[in-house]
């Protein structure tokens, strides 16, 4: 016997596929968010400056460029996953709704993406423009 | 106006409280938190640039504007911490009678608000 009722089976609505994962994933990201950003914080705080030799030779000890990387690897991801949320909630054309999702995983791919290429590129010894 | 007893939705009659203004803060403060991760990013990309485009950035930070901004990322920050910690007990299934609720929502309130001041007098003690 099938679940599913007459109309759904018409117009070809299942099930959203993905359940709980999302709600998880939130969740997961937080946990692993709080001593990354305590870290950050910290760090930053401890400097004793915020000129440009300082942050560079704090962002170029290994431990920090790695903790970083991870930082807003799981910062974007996190906050990637509670803006679709919002968007979805307050969002009811489904054409605004689809552009709107699209360009903000884009834009947060982008600023992602920038953000670990510039800490690589800080870490990592590239000639000092 | 609709007419006498038909079913009202919700959040027209629900009445202000801590609860409900607290999940509304902190969907506010993950909203603003998302574009000061746009900042972030920028600021990183402005350290790999070189010592200019590193200066523009802190120029910008360090205007009255920026500023601003900075503070109020901050209690967003801590404010999206301390009550994300509430929401992980209320998932572990703690914390849900009325005083524990009461308790830790107001605890969030005064621990961002002191940790924003304590951050700030911090900074402006170190670099001034």
């Amino acid at each position: 016997m099938s679940l599913r009722s007459p109309l759904g089976t018409v117009l070809g609505m299942g099930s959203a596929k993905d359940g709980t994962a999302h709600w998880w994933a939130q969740r997961v990201s937080a946990v692993a968010l709080v001593p990354l950003t305590l870290w950050f914080v910290f760090s930053l705080l401890t400097l004793p400056a915020f000129d440009f030799d300082t942050v560079r030779t704090w962002l170029s000890v290994p431990i920090s460029a790695f903790l970083a990387v991870l930082l807003v690897a799981v910062m974007t991801y996190h906050s990637y996953l509670g803006t679709i949320v919002i968007v979805e909630d307050y969002l009811t054309s489904t054409g605004m709704k689809v552009l709107t999702l699209i360009t903000l995983r884009f834009l947060y791919v982008l600023s992602g993406g920038a953000a670990i290429f510039a800490i690589l590129r800080v870490a990592l010894g590239f000639p000092r423009l | 106006m609709p007419a006498r007893g038909r079913p009202t939705s919700p959040f027209l009659i629900y009445r202000w409280q801590i609860g409900n203004s607290l999940s509304i803060l902190h969907r506010v403060t993950g909203a603003a938190l998302g574009v000061g991760l746009i900042a972030l990013s920028y600021w990183l990309v402005s350290l790999a640039g070189g010592p200019h485009s590193y200066a523009a950035a802190t120029a910008l930070f360090a205007s009255p504007i920026g500023l601003l901004f900075l503070c109020g990322w901050t209690f967003a920050f801590w404010f999206h911490l301390l009550n994300g910690v509430r929401h992980l007990f209320w998932d572990a299934g703690r914390g849900f009678e009325r005083t524990q609720r009461h308790a830790s929502g107001w605890f969030a309130v005064a621990g961002s608000i002191a940790l924003t001041l304590s951050v700030w007098a911090w900074v402006w003690r170190h670099l001034s």
